[in-house]
């Protein structure tokens, strides 16, 4: 997560003391993802440098200088939270290829290499579930956070599913020949061949 | 102690050819309180390892207990008994009466068991109550939305004394907010000591159960570890992954 980003949103929500913004930064991402708190004042720097926030330009630098969001800040902020981030290409995914090798070595049962998987998966799953379970004891923020762990656990758990479906099917069935389009498929999730 | 105990359990479908082994050696126990997820893909025999311990179906081999005593020796009075006041059960399509209003459909199985029907009423009520659908007491199924049919299904299925409850994919087609609603009812029947079993392919409503068992062909193949404790997983760097 952007540590610039995410200090003109504190901001965006009326000016804010050094010291205060570094206790909500702590407080708002330090539960789910801990970053280095020391960055805080290097990029408030940067960020007045830049002309995205003000401070109150006093000459002393301690934790009391205070500090507002400009109209090129709320610019950059608003355009930032649009900004898809890159999901275009897959990423080198370490499960994908260890299930695409398991199925190719000899002695392997691939099903049982996915259950191994799906089980770790769900029981990782049933970790961030109790968290949630006591919905008094956490915020918003931090809820939603968990909810995003969830769903991305979970799809992975379903890919597993249909990777565990489709082999079966395809070992009751002869192998079909790959096509031509496969090698560059191959390129874009990994897989050296 | 186990509440819900089935031992070696298979299941043959049909005759000769048309033999068909819908589940096959199962053993599971269910303890009081305990929230088992019994996850696996559609055909894995997972509905029909839930109808067996409802004593809806009886198994072609294998024992079914409930609370130390064997369904095979009960009476068919006996069997009806139990379906009536100690198991609740929740199907995907809800299975509300649409002639009988939502408190109507709650308190059915405690008339169906002789209470009175004032007193049936008031237990109805609280239990609706409980579960924030006051407001919904009084409509027909048809006039309540998806997620609240399925919270009244659930409402009639936890009613009175229940002391085990059977859910076969309890969310349906519900979405996720729903889908959440429903496993805390559970969780929270599972608080007051009901033992639940509930059959799903969907992992985000399993990973609410205490513990999931995967069901593959038939047979159970693994299931989860008592797990750690959630703190560990604000700490990054901490978590192991399989074989790694």
């Amino acid at each position: 997560m952007s540590i610039r980003h995410a200090l003109l949103a504190l901001l965006s929500e009326g000016p804010k003391y050094g010291l205060q913004l570094r206790q909500e930064f702590e407080e708002r991402t330090g539960e789910v993802w801990p970053l280095n708190v020391g960055q805080v004042y290097t990029t408030l720097q940067r960020l007045e440098r830049d002309g995205l926030v003000e401070s109150d330009g006093t000459a002393d630098e301690g934790p009391q200088k205070g500090f507002r969001i400009t109209a090129d800040g709320e610019g950059e902020l608003a355009a930032w939270l649009r900004t898809p981030p890159d999901l275009s290409l897959p990423p080198r995914d370490e499960l994908v290829i260890k299930i695409l090798v398991a199925w190719r070595v000899p002695g392997v049962d691939v099903h049982e290499v996915i259950q191994v998987h799906r089980r770790y998966l769900v029981e990782l799953m049933q970790q961030w579930t109790r968290l949630k379970e006591d919905e008094a004891q956490f915020d918003l923020g931090f809820a939603l956070a968990v909810d995003a762990e969830l769903f991305r656990l979970d799809s992975v758990v379903r890919w597993l599913d249909t990777a565990d479906g489709r082999l079966k099917r395809a070992a009751s069935e002869p192998l079909t020949p790959v096509s031509p389009a496969m090698p560059r498929l191959r390129r874009r999730v990994g897989v050296r061949r | 102690m186990s509440f819900l105990e089935l031992l070696h359990v298979s299941k043959i479908y049909g005759e000769g050819q048309n033999q068909v082994q819908a589940i096959q050696d199962v053993s599971l126990s269910v303890a009081a309180g305990e929230l088992v997820a019994v996850m696996g893909p559609s055909g894995s025999g997972k509905s029909t390892l839930l109808t067996i311990a409802g004593t809806l179906e009886e198994p072609t081999s294998g024992q079914v207990l409930v609370g130390g005593a064997a369904v095979s020796k009960m009476s068919r009075a006996d069997k009806a008994r139990l379906r009536r006041r100690t198991f609740g059960y929740v199907f995907q399509d809800f299975n509300l009466l649409p002639g009988l209003t939502a408190v109507e459909n709650v308190c059915l199985p405690l008339e169906l068991d002789g209470l009175t029907a004032r007193k049936a009423r008031a237990i109805g009520l609280q239990a609706l109550d409980e579960l924030e659908l006051t407001e919904q007491a009084e409509r027909f199924p048809d006039e309540l939305s998806g997620g609240e049919r399925q919270r009244v299904a659930i409402a009639r299925a936890v009613v009175g004394d229940r002391r085990l409850v059977l859910a076969d994919e309890p969310s349906g087609a519900l979405d996720s907010v729903n889908g959440e609603a429903v496993m805390r009812m559970l969780v929270t029947a599972g608080h007051r000591g009901v033992a639940t079993v509930v059959v799903t392919h969907d992992a985000q409503l399993a990973s609410w159960a205490d513990r999931v068992v995967f069901i593959r062909d038939g047979r159970i193949v693994d299931q989860t570890t008592p797990p750690a404790s959630p703190e560990s997983l604000l700490q990054p760097g901490t978590q192991p992954g399989p074989g790694r």
